[in-house]
């Protein structure tokens, strides 16, 4: 046996001390592509041309939040350096700015990536390039495949489970009604008809009575509307973008048409939907929410509000306060960062997927309080919750239990 | 002696083949492209075949407006159908990536030609808005429920890049540039012989005076459709090949705006002009990301400044522009080119 | 049947949208030969000015003035500063150009306003018209004003000399400058009014579809088939087309089964191509015949 001597103790003092503290200084750095000692490269891409810019806000405000991060000192002394290009929902181009991204610009990982075309046009290549795709933005189903991909997660509530929330909600409350459904003919608002439909499960066939698509180049959803009304329609479920909700609202008002009304949370901000289709048209609607709505008086003096707007008035002045994606951008780079401090200095690839898929009750400010982010190796469906709520024409009032939209495999 | 009256029955000089200028700085150009391989890796190789790909389909829309006038502002529609006729038959019927291109070809031409009958009733704007009807409908079709089973609808295809073969030490993206240069090559010599040609006369002077053309015994009515089918077969068989470089079809991939960017090419590169069509490819690709660059708020803003400084300095697109500058240089009086109307006096 | 009537009915209340605009859509055709493909974006950026105006404080009918005379002001100098010198180049160089407008005024309405829908005002309110769903008092009064321009724009053509030597110089430009007139100007006016009617069209439009940047895409769309569908060259024929356009899609969305719904705007399209097939210059439009 080896002498006991005070050399010899020394000596092994730091091997020792390794076995017992894992996350200190001794652990080795590991780094990713496009990490240094100062900073992080991360790539995404956005709208910011082309007729779906109105989204381009989410990429600009999420790049100035990082801005607010990296001049109060970055993340564990790393700066975060945001590349955002411009793939203006076209596809091809989405590929071509992500391998710009991943083999020019040598990014650690792709980062709330939006549109759901332009995502699965790289969802095979940063697989197999073993490139994290991490909190894609959009709610297709899709993302929340741990095993045959599993270097991509989403982040917010499926679309398809806010449509079986629907779907329970009117079964609970006007079960036997006429169901209509105003959806935007594409991948979200067909995630919606699914889900509502799946929802209703076999009485589906009797009351889903009207499928009514639209298209962004329609100038008005007057004549769906129109139609609903004439075909006995009494369970309303919206599920447009802001136009078009706000249309629906005005005119069925218009004709004096009072379903059950319900909306989808793309189209339920009170600035951007229900004051231009007249808050006294949209009483009695019913929404969903994750995210708390800016517009919304009831949270004027919330902290996690009030922390929002000084961040939006110092960092980005030109956005605008009515529009939920200048919250959902930080939302983003807030769970981000959470992934990053928690992978402390060992930034690979894999281990940013680990860390990623290792939240747990993690809050950031603009969720709805009681909602949190929660993932885990099998469960790549960072934000499950929703709350309903009503619109007592001025506010939305929250009620019910916080639903789960997992959707069950 | 006087001269015969006619050439019937003399013997004509078999036509010597030049080696001219021309020629040798196509070859030089066609040197170079295979070379680059060997210096650029990976995306900057998928960026330089999505410019040939985008050159190859403006010079199917140059075919078609450029030398036959007729105007489409339909080619994203014949991008399209290439694309999906490629990507199913690789994805649903494991067809090899090689027959496909020929397929594409073959169905767009069926089609463009299909088109083309009854667009000989239609004069240039109506034209432009029976093309447009088409190029709306497509993703429309393509999102179809119905036929939701066969198209993957709006989720769209993702289509296996094609293997190189295993003889050849290349990696995916060389091999998918070396074909899309081979198949580039191939048809714009194609194209080029066309243009030269009795029939790429015949096709020339229906669009320079289609009355003319008629009282001349031209059956301008089978030459504008087959104009149509060439054109769409062109633009098709490149979007076949884009389709396997982007490794994904999708009905938004196919919109209105990718007509109005065919279009744009076609214009800048210069209309009638053969070797504009890849410069137009260019443009296509690489302005929209420097516009971008420069200003993510007034990207489109700045896109459109840069198109408005472009056309003016260069009214005739780059070719016409090269034109000009060669004669210059040389200092000659530009001919009017024969092949398009630049430089003819009104 | 009486869904019939009640389609037809609110095919009109939508298709007033589009006669409003295929009619500025012609307008600017007959003065310069072309069609303008930024006419849409014109319209938009011109309504943001008269909301931006009312939001300043200015009462609806001064901003309204305001901002037709800011149109017109703008038509005339982005003739001159933009088409004039593409004049000679050939046609489609000019298509390039109209592209390029419609790019800049697009980003640019989007940079200053930012893309959250804006409510716009109305003069006719948004009251059921005699208590029908069908149509409202605005949109009624949408084609009030719709057929008035029309009457007005025949006035001026038809009866005065200024709109003789517009049509003279559009018709003929090589002998209108023999007899005196000055061509150049011509086009500038064409375009100037052109710019004030597409204001006008865009003030009628925004408050049914909410003022965004985006808002004309679909618009001139439906404006343009419907000016096709009644012939290029004929203003009356544009408004009737834009009416029968909107009744067509709403027809074709309500009744056709299985495809009615999602393909509308295709089917639309398909209706007018056939009609353009049996009458190549659409439904009013005289033939145009050239000399060889």
């Amino acid at each position: 046996m080896k002498q006991l001597t005070r050399r010899s103790v020394l000596a092994a003092a730091p091997a020792a001390l390794s076995f017992g503290l894992p996350s200190l200084a001794r652990a080795a750095k590991n780094y990713g592509p496009g990490v240094s000692d100062t900073e992080i490269k991360v790539g995404n891409t956005c709208f910011y041309s082309g007729p779906a810019s109105s989204y381009g806000t989410i990429g600009k405000a999420e790049a100035a939040y990082f801005k607010m991060v990296n001049d109060q000192g970055g993340v564990n002394g790393r700066k975060i350096n945001f590349i955002s290009y411009d793939d203006a929902y076209s596809p091809p181009k989405t590929v071509e700015m992500v391998r710009k991204l991943v083999e020019q610009d040598g990014v650690l990982l792709v980062l709330n990536s939006l549109g759901t075309p332009t995502n699965t046009a790289v969802w095979h290549y940063l697989n197999q390039k073993k490139v994290p795709q991490l909190f894609v933005g959009t709610g297709a189903t899709k993302w929340d495949d741990p095993k045959g991909h599993p270097w991509t997660m989403g982040w917010q509530p499926s679309y398809q489970a806010e449509g079986r929330a629907y779907a329970a909600y009117i079964l609970a409350h006007k079960a036997g009604g006429k169901v209509g459904v105003l959806y935007q003919n594409d991948d979200f608002g067909k995630d919606y008809l699914k889900g509502v439909r799946d929802g209703l499960g076999d009485k589906a066939k009797s009351m889903l009575t009207v499928e009514a698509s639209y298209e962004t180049t329609d100038p008005t959803v007057d004549s769906q509307i129109v139609d609903m009304k004439a075909k006995g329609i009494d369970v309303f479920v919206n599920t447009a973008i802001p136009k078009f909700a706000a249309q629906a609202i005005r005119k069925a008002a218009e004709i004096g048409w009072k379903p059950l009304h319900i909306l989808s949370s793309i189209g339920n901000s009170v600035a951007a939907t229900l004051k231009p289709a007249g808050l006294e048209n949209a009483k009695d609607l019913i929404s969903d929410f994750y995210l708390k709505d800016p517009t919304d008086p009831q949270w004027k003096d919330d902290q996690g509000y009030k922390d929002w707007v000084a961040f939006m008035d110092k960092y980005y002045p030109a956005g605008d306060k009515t529009d939920i994606g200048n919250v959902v951008g930080p939302s983003f780079a807030q769970t981000f960062i959470q992934v990053v401090k928690q992978c402390g200095d060992n930034l690979t690839r894999e281990n940013v997927m680990k860390e990623a898929a290792n939240l747990h009750n993690f809050r950031v400010p603009m969720l709805l309080p009681g909602i949190e982010i929660n993932t885990s190796p099998t469960d790549f469906a960072p934000i499950k919750q929703i709350q309903m709520g009503r619109f007592d024409g001025s506010r939305w009032v929250l009620f019910g239990p916080l639903i789960s939209g997992a959707i069950p495999s | 002696m006087t001269a015969p009256l006619s050439t019937a029955g003399v013997a004509r000089p078999a036509r010597a083949w030049r080696l001219d200028r021309r020629h040798a700085a196509v070859a030089a150009i066609v040197v170079v492209a295979a070379l680059i391989p060997l210096f650029a890796r990976g995306f900057a190789l998928f960026q330089l075949s999505q410019v040939m790909i985008y050159g190859l389909a403006i010079l199917g829309l140059n075919l078609l407006t450029g030398f036959n006038g007729q105007f489409s502002l339909g080619h994203s529609a014949f991008y399209a159908i290439g694309a999906y006729t490629a990507a199913l038959l690789i994805e649903r019927c494991g067809v090899n990536y090689l027959w496909t291109l020929p397929a594409a070809g073959g169905v767009c031409f069926a089609v463009g030609f299909l088109f083309g009958l009854p667009a000989l009733r239609l004069q240039n704007l109506y034209l432009a808005l029976a093309t447009f009807a088409l190029a709306v409908a497509m993703p429309q079709l393509l999102k179809f429920h119905g036929l939701e089973g066969i198209t993957g609808g709006v989720q769209g295809l993702v289509v296996d890049q094609p293997d190189p073969p295993a003889f050849l030490p290349l990696d995916s993206d060389q091999w998918m540039y070396y074909l899309t240069l081979i198949v580039v090559i191939l048809l714009f010599a194609a194209a080029a012989n066309l243009v030269k040609s009795r029939t790429g006369r015949a096709i020339m002077a229906i669009r320079d005076n289609p009355i003319a053309a008629a009282a001349m015994g031209i059956n301008t009515a089978l030459y504008k459709s087959l104009t149509f089918g060439v054109s769409a077969l062109y633009t098709g068989v490149a979007g076949a090949l884009g389709a396997m470089a982007v490794q994904f079809v999708a009905p938004d991939s196919f919109t209105i705006f990718l007509s109005v960017s065919l279009l744009v090419g076609l214009v800048i590169g210069g209309v009638g002009s053969i070797p504009g069509c890849l410069f137009g490819g260019l443009f296509v690709l690489y302005v929209p990301n420097i516009a971008n660059a420069l200003s993510t708020g007034l990207a489109g803003a700045i896109y459109g400044v840069i198109l408005l400084v472009v056309i003016f300095v260069m009214p005739a697109g780059a070719a016409g522009f090269a034109r000009l500058a060669l004669a210059r240089l040389g200092r000659r009086r530009p001919h009017p080119d024969p092949l398009t109307q630049e430089g003819r006096s009104p | 049947m009486e869904l019939l009537i009640q389609q037809i009915v609110a095919g009109l209340a939508t298709g007033g949208i589009y006669a409003c605009m295929a009619l500025a859509v012609v307008m600017i055709y007959q003065a310069i030969d072309h069609l303008n493909f930024a006419q849409g974006e014109m319209a938009m950026f011109s309504t943001f000015i008269a909301w931006q105006l009312i939001h300043m404080g200015l009462p609806y009918w001064v901003a309204f003035a305001l901002a037709a005379a800011v149109s017109f002001v703008g038509g005339i100098v982005i003739e001159r500063v933009l088409f004039k010198p593409l004049h000679n180049a050939p046609i489609l160089s000019n298509l390039v150009g109209f592209i390029a407008l419609f790019s800049v005024l697009n980003s640019s309405a989007g940079y200053l306003w930012n893309y959250t829908i804006k409510e716009f005002p109305t003069p006719f309110g948004h009251k059921a018209l005699f208590g029908s769903t069908l149509i409202d008092t605005h949109e009624a009064g949408m084609i009030v004003v719709t057929v008035a321009l029309l009457g007005l724009l025949y006035v001026f053509f038809r009866g005065t000399r200024l709109g003789l030597a517009m049509r003279a110089a559009s018709a003929n430009p090589e002998s209108a400058r023999l007899v005196g007139i000055r061509v150049g100007w011509m086009t500038a006016l064409g375009w100037a009014m052109a710019a004030a009617i597409g204001a006008v069209a865009g003030m009628m439009i925004a408050p049914v579809v909410f003022l965004e940047p985006n808002m004309m895409l679909g618009v001139l769309l439906y404006g343009f088939a419907g000016a096709v569908l009644g012939g290029l060259n004929s203003p009356a024929g544009a408004v009737i087309g834009g009416f029968l356009v909107g009744i067509i899609e709403n027809l074709a969305g309500t009744f056709i089964p299985y495809v009615g719904r999602e393909l509308k705007l295709t089917l639309a399209l398909i209706v007018i191509v056939a009609v353009l097939m049996v009458r190549p210059s659409g439904l009013f439009g005289r033939r145009v015949v050239s000399r060889v």
